[in-house]
């Protein structure tokens, strides 16, 4: 009683103060729920919030909880979305959001979006509701044009950044650029790397000459290495630059000019693109290798063999690389001696079809931890893998916080022994204490889940695939990963089983998907029954398809009061894909015709 | 596979077109691969199998579109018709996607009698497949991987316009 009758005496700004020292968004959830008195100052002082499924909490109210919000993120689709997975139209729209935040949060700034999708209609309104808004970032989203992108240019007074990471943009043309107001830019950042069309150069060079604070420029791949000479003479202090196609002759004007340009770019921490790059271009790199600290190859097939070997070594501080596979071990190996304080690297395949020579194997991996004790990032797609190489990474880099191996060919066990993965998968689980996300790949008995669910105790999200003997298997991680918040599972053989021997475990993670698994519909419909504050959905889309054949083309939404396909007798039915996530805002309203909510 | 056990109506020596993808219905084994079985003989598995490996469709399509420049300059198929007296041939480079190439072979084979059929106007009874035959060898139903993979797997076509085709199509309404 006596502490709380002294917090009495604290003024609202001392105690909001206090929570702006709070910078964790958990510990301002834990805060608001002391008491009504801090759930007011927290809510009105709340400046960021993080909403990592859309679908968990409605806009509306979310954007009425936090009136002072000026920095907003939202994820949309499952992450199994990236690999297409998820039917198109299957939703995460950010139009509610957007709209929502237009009607009680009028001091936005910032806005982060990954798997949404995104209208041009919502970035008009995007820009036009909002007088303060600085920064753009959008990842893997889809649904706006370069039209769009002309709002946002045109409008944004205070524009700071655009940064479009991997989206599907669609191309209206090369206009957008031109709309960006003719007096000086606050552009510090600006990403249109992933946009496939022609570039106005003109206007990229006239915009960049009157963005004095320039520090991050990615290009796409229609900009010429003339252009990109001519830009970094007017950028000297870029940070992080993402090339253009980077093709030219020796003798030309434009390597010349491109070499003395990124000479004078004594700032320049961050390299990526290198679209078609020829090994004349990647000459002209070295200079700037001594102080790079980020370096992304994996839209280079050229640069590999001896010209990726001349170029990594000198890369001494580097700290993330991404490459593709065509570096071959070879390549990893010089990686090994020259970056020792490497901590981030990501090697992806380079080709995915043939079943040519091995590019990469256990070997370049086994290297990478005895050069980079430092690594604490991996993901690494590759042909094979073996127990033994595992262990050794896993001695060699016990601090690993993300570790993601794909082995290309589904449940292929070491080759070396012909045994399962389990021991190899075991020892990461075993050794790395701060793991929080794992991927795991090859031939695996539910073995490798128990150890994952004994040992993984700061695991926050785990990806499964091809993988498992048993229900038991799903059981052990359900049991164990007590940190568990994202469980995403594709052709295993965990039934309903599985699916229902934690039902509340759900409720403290964010999400579970399961694809191509044994779990059938009535398992699905029990989950929903015994957790009302869960949303079950299940995504049909063959059932749906039928349904819109019979009617002779016209589509026929099925609303799901009256849901012809859930009730009509069968639920041993197998489920295609199941989408379970905690939530506040009931269900979906705006789910298409082959999600079903149950 | 369940196809082999399927009665179908059709000519001796005609080719069971291979659909890749399956279908709930069919779906028997507890192991719920949505890969082909036969595959799993082969050395390296076809990238059948919906979304592996995990690379983002974003990187694939990117890949696609760095490699098949220098592949395919001009990818010439040859083009088949039942029933045609001759057959084309086509360069796959000219279209970007399946309704132009289906467009584009709707107006090759139009000067044939046999065209009439391909206008499915309602007044004909018959309707056509197109398929075609893959690096493998196989036959398969166009329409169902991505363009790009297409692009790089096709190396004939094949217009069918026999009741085989089409008995799937009837089965399912």
């Amino acid at each position: 009683m006596k502490v709380q009758s002294a917090m009495f005496y604290f003024p609202e700004e001392v105690i909001e103060h206090i929570f702006s020292f709070l910078t964790h968004h958990p510990d301002r959830n834990t805060v608001s729920t002391v008491c009504k008195a801090w759930y007011k100052i927290e809510r009105l002082s709340r400046r960021e919030v993080f909403v990592g499924n859309c679908y968990a909490i409605r806009p509306d109210r979310a954007a009425a909880r936090f009136p002072g919000l000026r920095s907003l993120t939202l994820k949309g689709k499952p992450h199994f979305a990236d690999f297409d997975l998820v039917p198109p139209d299957w939703g995460g729209l950010a139009g509610p959001w957007i709209e929502a935040m237009a009607r009680s949060c009028p001091n936005l700034e910032e806005l982060r979006m990954k798997r949404m999708v995104v209208s041009d209609e919502s970035l008009e309104l995007l820009v036009h509701a909002f007088p303060n808004f600085k920064a753009l970032v959008l990842v893997s989203c889809e649904g706006f044009s370069t039209d769009g992108l002309a709002a946002v240019a045109r409008s944004c007074k205070s524009l700071r950044e655009l940064d479009l990471q991997e989206n599907e943009i669609e191309d209206r043309g090369p206009r957008w650029l031109n709309s960006f107001p003719d007096m000086c830019t606050s552009l510090v950042s600006l990403n249109f790397a992933c946009l496939k069309g022609e570039v106005n150069l003109k206007s990229l060079e006239r915009l960049v000459c009157r963005s004095p604070n320039l520090k991050c420029l990615r290009l796409n791949r229609a900009v010429p290495v003339e252009t990109l000479a001519k830009i970094m003479n007017q950028c000297p202090n870029l940070e992080d630059l993402g090339t253009g196609s980077l093709l030219a002759d020796q003798f030309s004007e434009a390597y010349v000019s491109l070499i003395s340009a990124l000479q004078k770019c004594k700032k320049l921490r961050c390299l990526s693109g290198f679209w078609d790059a020829s090994p004349l271009c990647l000459l002209a790199v070295y200079p700037i290798c001594a102080n790079l600290t980020g370096l992304n190859l994996s839209y280079a097939p050229t640069v590999q063999g001896q010209d990726f070997i001349n170029l990594i070594q000198h890369c001494v501080k580097l700290l993330r690389l991404w490459v593709l596979d065509s570096v071959g071990d070879k390549g990893l190996a010089v990686v090994a001696s020259a970056c020792k304080e490497l901590q981030e690297l990501r090697v992806f395949p380079s080709d995915l079809f043939a079943a040519g020579p091995a590019t990469v194997t256990e070997e370049g991996l086994v290297a990478i931890s005895t050069g980079c004790p430092k690594l604490n990032s991996l993901l690494y797609f590759c042909h094979s893998m073996t127990n033994s190489a595992l262990i050794t990474v896993s001695k060699n880099c016990p601090n690993f916080t993300r570790f993601r191996l794909c082995i290309l060919e589904p449940r292929k066990p070491d080759p070396a022994t012909n045994e399962p993965l389990d021991e190899g998968f075991g020892a990461v689980v075993k050794t790395c204490k701060n793991l929080r996300r794992f991927s795991i790949s090859g031939l695996l008995t539910d073995q490798v889940f128990y150890y994952i669910g004994k040992y993984a105790k700061a695991l926050e999200m785990l990806s499964i695939a091809f993988a498992g003997d048993t229900d038991q298997g799903m059981t052990y991680v359900l049991n164990g990963c007590k940190n568990l918040r994202k469980l995403e599972i594709r052709d295993c053989p965990f039934g309903d089983g599985a699916l229902l021997a934690d039902v509340t475990k759900y409720e403290t993670m964010r999400s579970l998907w399961m694809s191509s698994c044994d779990i059938s519909l009535r398992g699905c419909k029990a989950l929903a029954t015994k957790m009302p504050s869960l949303n079950v959905e299940i995504i049909n889309e063959w059932e749906a398809e039928m349904e819109e054949n019979l009617n002779n083309g016209v589509a026929e939404v099925i609303s799901n009061n009256n849901n012809k396909h859930i009730n009509n007798g069968n639920d041993e039915r197998k489920v295609e894909k199941l989408y379970v996530y905690r939530t506040v805002g009931g269900p979906r309203t705006d789910a298409p015709d082959f999600v079903w909510t149950l | 596979m369940d196809n082999d056990t399927e009665l179908r109506l059709g000519l001796p020596g005609s080719v069971e077109v291979k659909k890749p993808r399956e279908t709930p219905q069919k779906r028997s084994s507890p192991d719920c691969i949505s890969v082909e079985d036969d595959n799993l003989d082969r050395p390296s598995p076809k990238a059948q199998i919906v979304g592996w490996p995990p690379v983002r469709s974003y990187m694939k399509n990117n890949f696609y579109s760095m490699k098949n420049k220098a592949d395919m300059a001009g990818k010439y198929v040859k083009v088949s018709m039942d029933g045609a007296p001759y057959l084309r041939k086509v360069d796959l480079k000219n279209y970007k996607e399946y309704k132009e190439l289906r467009e584009a072979l709707e107006n090759l084979f139009g000067c044939f009698s046999l065209g009439e059929i391909l206008r499915m106007d309602g007044k004909y009874t018959m309707e056509y497949t197109i398929a075609y035959e893959d690096k493998d060898g196989d036959l398969m139903l166009l329409g169902d991987v991505p363009w790009e993979i297409f692009l790089s797997s096709c190396k004939k076509l094949r217009i069918m316009t026999d009741a085989l085709g089409n008995k799937d199509r009837e089965d399912s309404k």
